[in-house]
């Protein structure tokens, strides 16, 4: 820590110096910030790393830590993810999880924003107890309902299908987007949906034709993180299905790549790397809306 | 709004406001009413459901009847229960002090002049956006016992004699998966407080250090009090997240070894779902929500209070 007594001298002579100017002597910031953030990094990323290098390595190399360096592949294959498309039901386990996870997130989106409305626009009498109320229902957590869920989801007949997760993952859904897209109905001005008012329009046309077109940003928001969620929800759908052709990604590639004691890392790896692409991807595009659903929901 | 609506009116005479303060309730039901149905249909009754299902026999394929508190008997004398309920209190315990820490650590150093500062943000929180379930696959592979890149990396620099037994041994398999959580959990913890952080005036900082406060006093007095009401939300979200984990478990251990991963939410499902004991499942999952309160009455109040201690509104 001899960087610290270099700073320490000048820093009490300069006055004219900007407020936090000390911090930027360049030994003490590498110390102090990048090489704390490069192994936070680094950390971070590496089982990434490894989940692709993993995907794409022969077998042969897999467990050969002598001839050939874990952290590299030479030579590198496409056996596992040959594997993984034509000999296992992983394509139908995506289209499973891209079905549910967009039918759920449009259900889901649909019922929040009438909600929303209703809770912060239309001021029915005991809005802010729904209100509260939906706060509440967002942080019952799915680990203590999935033994009742599946009870009910049995008894309606709709156990290992797609709807069985179609119907139950706006529980947890309807609660954050109504939530957040409370916030965002407080932010468009009152006097819009007044003057509306007074030129006539019902409030469907008012919600249609101005309040819906301005919360954009926020259905934006609300949308992807729905979807991530639902993409990443594991327990219902490891409960309520059953049938291999009806199962979602994670618990596909847990449930059915997973024999014996034989672990087929390579095609196990490619499973997870392509079960976490397309939300990577998405998440990628919307990353600003995404921070923005997920501090939001924080922030209320 | 305060002006009470006049349901007696039938007619739409009494002008543009009336007719707007008469459908407000009924609009409102209308407009609640698709997201009510599946709140209580698929959320409200199953929370009632479960409660009940605790105090009956039923199991798979068969309808219980009601047993009294049985099955709550039962668990009270059950070993597995207990060492479940102590493995997901110090889980919870653990992971929630260490993604706190470091979560804080990292949003600090986002908060700081950086080049690429929204690129570093946004590959931060990958660990987040990821499947758990696909992330905890590569930790399975990561804390493989033959096989691990940590063991192998750790004995060619001469560290450690032979490779580590990650999840075989249950001290180690406790660390590992506290482990593999907070590595998941830190980017929600600091990427919330960075956002919390940059609503904190730069001129506050300036005037802290105007008068002399060094960085830990100019941390200490300034920003972690403004921080403090976003640290009570992010925590109790972080605790309560924790508290009913179960991916990551499922994936890592299941459990084991001899128990010593159990948390509520696994063993609540092993005795649910496979083992066909719906009461018994359910109750270990009622007793998660007296804890659940506790925890989440604790992380927000325990730390709302020092909000009007230390001057600040409401």
């Amino acid at each position: 820590m001899n960087t610290q007594d270099k700073t320490a001298a000048p820093d009490g002579l300069r006055d004219d110096a900007e407020g936090m100017s000390y911090l930027s002597h360049l030994p003490r910031r590498i110390v102090v910030i990048y090489l704390p953030l490069a192994i936070f990094v680094f950390v971070l990323l590496f089982p990434f790393y490894w989940m692709a290098i993993t995907a794409v390595k022969p077998n042969s190399q897999l467990t050969d830590y002598e001839n050939y360096s874990p952290f590299w592949v030479v030579g590198a294959t496409l056996e596992h993810i040959k594997y993984l498309l034509f000999e296992t039901s992983y394509p139908g386990w995506l289209w499973n999880t891209i079905l549910v996870s967009v039918a759920s997130t449009f259900l889901s989106l649909f019922a929040s924003v009438f909600a929303a409305y209703a809770i912060e626009r239309v001021r029915f009498t005991g809005a802010r107890t729904t209100g509260l109320l939906i706060f509440l229902a967002y942080l019952v957590p799915p680990s203590i309902l999935f033994i009742p869920l599946a009870f009910i989801v049995f008894n309606i007949g709709i156990y290992d299908s797609r709807f069985a997760l179609i119907f139950t993952y706006p529980t947890f859904l309807i609660p954050f987007c109504t939530w957040l897209l409370m916030g965002y109905f407080r932010s468009i001005p009152y006097e819009l949906e007044e003057s509306a008012l007074v030129d006539g329009a019902t409030r469907w046309q008012i919600l249609r034709r101005i309040i819906l077109p301005l919360a954009v940003p926020g259905l934006i928001s609300a949308g992807i993180f729905a979807f991530t969620l639902s993409w990443n929800e594991f327990i219902y759908a490891l409960t309520f299905i059953q049938s291999s052709e009806n199962k979602t990604i994670p618990v596909g590639v847990l449930t059915e790549l997973v024999r014996g004691d034989i672990f087929e890392w390579g095609a196990l790896m490619a499973g997870a790397l392509f079960g976490s692409l397309p939300v990577v991807i998405l998440y990628s595009f919307f990353v600003d809306h995404y921070v923005s659903s997920m501090t939001g929901a924080v922030k209320e | 709004m305060s002006s009470p609506s006049g349901n007696g009116s039938p007619g739409r005479s009494g002008g543009l406001l009336l007719r707007f303060n008469n459908s407000r309730n009924g609009l409102g039901l209308v407009f609640m009413l698709p997201a009510a149905i599946f709140l209580l249909g698929f959320l409200t009754y199953p929370l009632g459901l479960g409660v009940w299902l605790g105090f009956t026999d039923t199991r798979i394929g068969r309808a219980g009847d009601f047993v009294g508190l049985q099955n709550y008997a039962y668990l009270m004398d059950d070993g597995v229960f207990w060492l479940s309920v102590f493995n997901t209190v110090v889980y919870t315990l653990v992971a929630s002090i260490l993604k706190f820490a470091l979560g804080l650590w990292l949003a600090l150093i986002l908060n700081e002049k950086l080049p690429f500062k929204s690129f570093f943000r946004a590959i931060v929180l990958l660990p987040w956006v990821v499947p758990t379930v696909l992330s905890a696959l590569a930790f399975w592979w990561i804390y493989d016992a033959q096989f691990s890149i940590l063991s192998w990396s750790l004995m060619k620099l001469g560290l450690i004699e032979q490779p580590i037994n990650f999840l075989g041994d249950p001290f180690n398999a406790r660390v590992s998966v506290i482990a593999a959580n907070v590595w998941r959990g830190i980017p929600f913890v600091a990427i919330s407080l960075l956002a919390g952080l940059q609503t904190i005036p730069v001129s506050l900082q300036e005037a802290a250090s105007l008068d002399g406060a060094t960085p830990w006093k100019r941390f200490r007095y300034v920003t972690l009090p403004m921080l403090t009401p976003i640290i009570a939300v992010v925590m109790t979200f972080s605790v309560l997240f924790t508290f009913t984990d179960f991916q990551l478990i499922y994936v890592l251990t299941k459990g084991g070894p001899v128990n010593a991963t159990h948390l509520m939410a696994t063993l609540s499902f092993q005795r649910g779902i496979p083992g066909g004991q719906l009461g018994e499942g359910a109750a270990i999952a009622v007793a998660m929500i007296p804890f659940l309160l506790a925890s989440i009455l604790f992380s927000f109040f325990g730390l709302q209070r020092r909000k009007w201690q230390q001057g600040g509104t409401d």
